[in-house]
């Protein structure tokens, strides 16, 4: 299934019942550079629209949320040892955390490539 | 968030926004953040020069026989001491002694110049033409633009700019000492140079006539060593330097000793008094005060925020005034007020983000220092 993306500037890879989520290429460009990212520990439920992680930069701590409800199954390690890869690959090897998804008729509401690009247009 | 239609424009907003830089609201204006990334800005600028635009700040003159004694009335230096070209970081105090701004204070010959922050230069402003003897003069500089050179290469790139000194006993700029001022002229355009900055590096920071300040960038960014730096690797730098921030690490709640700010206090002030809040701020310097202006390591490389609280075991004995990602360092860095018992170097203590409790070490300031020798 192709990658949705939210107005929060989330991006979601759904497979089946799972999905990876991450931040997009927007969102890391408007953060800057990334120094720390607290993520949500396997097993834990996540709301749509709640926070799920926190992203801080040199200047400030950003909240990240879900773009749908789920069960966090695994966080990206990768983060811990080098939070930069948020920046030089938040599409890719800077993904946040793999969930279980809790009810697939959310991910409606999302954007998919286009619509996303057309919004960000608008801002 | 101010709406960016109501911002005043720096002189260069325009040159900014060619450069790049991301605008966000300061002071009342839209200023640059940053332009390739505060974390680029701020490594440049310790190995080379960063070019920052300050011209948010206000400068005031103050005029008049009285002016220096008059200044005394309103804050702890030693101005009627301070001689032609030299100046001196103060603080504009409340009555009780709190701090309303810090400032740099210029003997320029004729009168004195003052560089107060931008978010309280209106309220300074007041609080000081509220207190003007009719024989003192008092000017905001509104059409002066600020500019700050600040970096290990910033005296070879004003060198090569080549300044011509004004007046009798001036000198190039590479001449000047730390703390001192000159008046110059380039290409007809008089600058005001001082050696001086915010940064933990040594640079000069430039007014001028706004009008003339873009040509005066543009030269500077000819040079390949110079960079044009923003608002976020400014703070960033002045964290790691120990600098305190007004707004953030001073306020009217807070007087100069607890700050440790007790060498604004000039010593023939420390014996005289006559300034604000003497009574407290004198006692505060003979018994110590409760509490303590500290710098804080934190363990791994999650940081610490503005309003986080401080603990010692259970006891919550501060709070994080100016926290954040120190580039130079590595690692998170912090300042905060604690309790005087657990403000001593060394000190463990926990510092509280989002419910965890993170390990944090009192430790001198600055936390970066440089180990080059010119």
């Amino acid at each position: 299934m192709a990658r949705l993306y939210t107005r929060d500037h989330e991006w979601i890879d759904v497979d089946g019942e799972t999905a990876t989520v991450g931040i997009t290429d927007y969102a890391q460009g408007q953060l800057g550079d990334i120094v720390f990212v607290e993520l949500p520990e396997a097993g834990r439920k996540v709301v749509k629209g709640g926070e799920a992680a926190v992203v801080e930069s040199v200047k400030a701590a950003s909240d990240v949320y879900a773009p749908v409800s789920g069960t966090v199954t695994e966080a990206n390690a990768a983060l811990a040892d080098d939070p930069s890869l948020v920046n030089s690959a938040p599409e890719g090897a800077g993904w946040f955390f793999r969930m279980a998804l809790a009810d697939p008729s959310e991910l409606a509401g999302l954007m998919d490539a286009d619509a996303y690009r057309a919004f960000l247009a608008t801002l | 968030m101010a709406d960016a239609a109501c911002l005043n424009r720096l002189p260069l907003d325009a040159l900014h926004r060619r450069l790049g830089a991301r605008m966000v609201p300061f002071a009342g204006y839209a200023m640059p953040l940053q332009y390739e990334g505060i974390v680029a800005e701020h490594l440049w600028t310790r190995a080379h020069a960063g070019l920052f635009d300050v011209s948010h700040m206000g400068q005031l003159l103050v005029r008049g026989a009285r002016a220096a004694a008059w200044l005394e009335t309103l804050a702890p230096g030693d101005f009627a001491g301070l001689r032609p070209g030299r100046m001196r970081y103060s603080l504009l105090l409340a009555d009780d002694g709190g701090i309303l701004d810090d400032l740099m204070v210029t003997n320029l010959g004729d009168h004195v110049h003052l560089v107060v922050n931008g978010a309280t230069r209106d309220s300074d402003m007041a609080h000081l033409a509220a207190r003007r003897p009719h024989d003192v003069g008092l000017e905001l500089l509104g059409a002066q633009a600020l500019l700050a050179l600040q970096g290990p290469a910033a005296a070879d790139v004003l060198g090569r700019l080549a300044p011509e000194p004004e007046g009798p006993g001036g000198v190039p700029v590479a001449g000047l000492r730390f703390m001192s001022w000159g008046s110059y002229r380039w290409r007809g355009t008089r600058l005001a140079i001082s050696r001086s900055g915010y940064t933990g590096e040594d640079g000069f920071e430039i007014s001028l006539p706004a009008a003339e300040a873009e040509a005066l960038v543009e030269a500077l960014l000819g040079d390949g060593e110079v960079r044009p730096a923003g608002l976020g690797a400014r703070d960033s730098l002045r964290l790691e330097a120990g600098l305190p921030l007004y707004g953030h690490d001073l306020s009217p709640e807070i007087e100069p000793v607890e700050a440790g700010l007790g060498f604004a206090i000039s010593k023939r002030r420390k014996v005289e008094g006559g300034f604000p809040g003497a009574p407290r701020i004198l006692k505060a310097l003979i018994e110590g005060p409760q509490r303590r202006r500290v710098g804080l390591r934190l363990e791994g490389r999650q940081p610490a925020r503005e309003g986080a609280p401080i603990h010692a075991g259970d006891l919550q004995v501060g709070m994080v005034t100016s926290g954040g990602f120190g580039p130079s360092v590595g690692g998170p860095i912090a300042m905060g007020y604690v309790a005087a018992a657990h403000a001593a170097d060394g000190t463990a203590l926990a510092i509280e983000v989002r419910g965890r409790r993170l390990p944090a070490t009192v430790v001198p300031m600055p936390f970066y220092r440089k180990s080059y020798v010119r």
